[in-house]
């Protein structure tokens, strides 16, 4: 086989892969909207279909970082709440004086920029360094975000924006709506967040972040990922790759933010503290690093787990984190592998799959 | 009168860098478990905060419900904590050391840390409890009344300071001290050396939880408010501060710590309780763009 009918046969099987996950998400939507029409599904799991498209999207995003990229990222709730600051601002300063859709549709690409701006202005200094100290350094960038979001005061009147850093010093006109109130955050966002609208934006999201692994950039990505040094020595710009998959991540990131902010009567920042971070992480890092559909499985799965485990009261988060331990030394131990590959074997058509999971 | 107000801006920046120097040992304490652990095991043991918070926990159980004095009662939390940092070590990290991913033994350790959450909210509540006094020292009093320095701010910079001191002279001159930096260094060379090296990562395992019981009881003796999450931020803060001293250095940790407190309580007093942590994070983030592996770090360039 020559070289160009390698590529074509390497093409032709992303194209399939990535409409297979496509498949999934539309086959996902069409199977939950038909329980939701017959009444098929509680009222409780009805109020997760947003929050489970925000953490999907933000569980995509954080694995073009983490999978792609290979940088560890702890820091990736600072940018959904950019995202969901920057939208909810907008949103609620244009209020009646745009139809509800075109304003949505603006509030998400602000969003989407503010984070990206932000993760462009971040990643430039941070991405230098590497591994642990690349983690630590996002996780305070999340921290900082968050304190900062406590103490902005911001409100509109006839003289235009206004923004302090205490109440009172906001000083506003007659009429002045305020908007940001510090800690108490925003309130009183109109609901714009849909499920349509989540499956919609995941769509979108899948289709930027498959399109890039597989475009020479996202091959480009992948080789720092691999290896550092071989990559600078072919010439490629390690930190220009390394930014853009940050960027990009980051802006995806602002949109679960934007989808989410809209979704709640009020946005307070301490939703996107350190542990949302690892909540997403945790997507990630169980639904397979690098690979987009299982962090997808893997947030639907997670979102849902303690819902469905709420009979359960005080032991569910109990359980939720035993099977979180058991799910990593299950999948990861190299005895659990050996195990694992064992069985497979012993199975009819089991070969193939033991082979594989050598490999 | 110039006198006056310029004697008291001193005499009240002396009793704030008191406070940061008695916050920051306690930081330094929990450092120096992430650190030990991260030189040896090459991980992020995120569930060592919540080891503190068990610690405290223990100590505080013993008090109250047993009636343990409070020397003795810290002494079972250090025990206590030492056997759960042991069991953790062996049921939840040992089984991923070889797995060749240090994100799969990260989340396993944010499950442990959920875990270790939980399992104290179930069995001590949500509600704060009341840490009491382990011991009583009479507050400092200096310059004719005029500064007071409490005695929990001594004890617990004295108690430190003994564990530094200590735990320096263990690493460097005793043989199960020397079997850590050997199994820091290079793990199969130290194999090969004769060094039991999953005796010393339990033993490291040891020594940090029994280091975090005491800055559980300390931490909790400077701000008596306990519940089961009352260890994640100062874990978090402890972690930035052993990467702030460089990570992997014991040195490193104590100073990062005792840094990181100065800032924050400098911080909170003259400029904004609300963003002292964002001042502390912000000065990490400057020391590691430009010293990208710590204050004491050794900055390896890579090769092929």
């Amino acid at each position: 086989m020559n070289a160009a009918e390698l590529i074509k046969k390497r093409k032709s099987r992303d194209l399939r892969s990535s409409l297979i996950t496509y498949g999934i998400v539309v086959v996902f939507y069409i199977v939950v909207q038909t329980m939701v029409n017959t009444g098929h599904i509680s009222s409780l799991m009805k109020g997760l279909l947003v929050p489970i498209c925000v953490y999907v999207i933000a569980a995509v995003s954080l694995n073009l970082v983490v999978g792609i990229s290979g940088e560890l990222s702890l820091g990736h709730a600072g940018f959904m709440c950019l995202g969901a600051y920057a939208s909810t601002f907008f949103t609620n300063v244009v209020g009646d004086g745009l139809p509800e859709l075109p304003r949505f549709i603006l509030a998400i690409l602000i969003g989407a920029c503010v984070a990206g701006f932000f993760g462009i202005l971040i990643g430039i200094p941070v991405l230098r360094l590497k591994g642990d100290y690349l983690a630590i350094v996002t996780l305070a960038f999340g921290e900082i975000i968050k304190n900062l979001m406590n103490v902005i005061y911001a409100g509109v009147d006839d003289g235009g924006l206004h923004f302090a850093t205490t109440d009172s010093g906001l000083k506003l006109g007659e009429g002045g709506k305020k908007i940001i109130k510090g800690a108490l955050g925003i309130s009183g966002t109109p609901k714009n967040s849909t499920f349509t609208i989540g499956i919609v934006l995941i769509l979108i999201t899948l289709f930027i972040v498959l399109n890039l692994i597989n475009s020479r950039s996202g091959r480009a990505i992948m080789s720092t990922r691999d290896n550092r040094i071989a990559a600078e020595s072919i010439g490629i710009p390690v930190t220009r790759f390394k930014l853009m998959a940050f960027s990009i991540s980051a802006a995806l990131a602002g949109v679960a933010g934007v989808l989410y902010a809209h979704n709640l009567a009020t946005l307070t920042v301490k939703k996107f503290d350190y542990n949302t971070s690892i909540l997403i992480l945790v997507f990630v890092v169980l639904g397979g690093i690098g690979n987009i559909r299982g962090s997808m499985i893997a947030a639907v799965i997670l979102t849902a787990l303690p819902e469905m485990l709420r009979g359960l009261s005080n032991y569910r988060m109990l359980i939720y984190a035993i099977v979180l331990i058991v799910l990593m030394l299950f999948n990861w131990a190299p005895a659990a592998r050996a195990f694992r590959s064992r069985i497979l074997e012993k199975l009819p058509f089991g070969r193939r799959n033991a082979e594989k999971e050598e490999s | 009168m110039m006198y006056d107000i310029l004697q008291g801006c001193i005499m009240s920046f002396i009793i704030y860098l008191t406070n940061g120097i008695s916050l920051g040992s306690v930081y330094a304490i929990i450092a120096l478990g992430y650190t030990m652990v991260y030189g040896i095991a090459k991980m992020l043991n995120f569930a060592h905060g919540d080891v503190i918070m068990i610690g405290a926990y223990i100590a505080l159980m013993a008090m109250t419900k047993g009636g343990v004095p409070g020397i003795p009662a810290v002494l079972l939390a250090m025990a206590g904590c030492t056997v759960l940092g042991i069991l953790i070590e062996k049921i939840a990290y040992k089984p991923l050391r070889k797995a060749g991913s240090p994100l799969a033994v990260l989340i396993t350790a944010i499950g442990v840390s959920y875990l270790l959450q939980n399992i104290a909210l179930l069995v001590f509540g949500p509600d704060p409890k009341t840490f009491v006094s382990v011991i009583s020292v009479p507050n400092l009093q200096m310059a004719g009344g005029k500064l007071t320095i409490s005695g929990n701010t001594i004890i617990t910079i004295v108690i430190s300071i003994i564990i530094m001191l200590s735990l320096n002279w263990f690493v460097q001159k005793t043989k199960p001290g020397h079997a850590m930096l050997a199994v820091s260094e290079d793990k199969d060379a130290a194999q090969l050396m004769g060094v039991n090296v999953n005796g010393t990562i339990s033993m490291t395992f040891a020594i940090g939880s029994a280091l975090a019981a005491v800055a559980g009881v300390l931490l909790c003796t400077a701000y008596p408010s306990l519940t089961p999450y009352t260890g994640s931020m100062p874990g978090i803060k402890a972690f930035v501060a052993a990467v702030f001293g460089g990570i992997g250095s014991i040195p490193g940790a104590m100073i990062g710590g005792i840094l990181l407190g100065i800032i924050q309580i400098l911080a909170t007093a003259y400029i904004s309780s609300q963003v002292a942590d964002a001042i502390v994070f912000g000065v990490l983030i400057v020391i590691l763009l430009v010293r990208p592996a710590g204050l004491f770090g050794k900055n390896i360039q890579e090769k092929v």
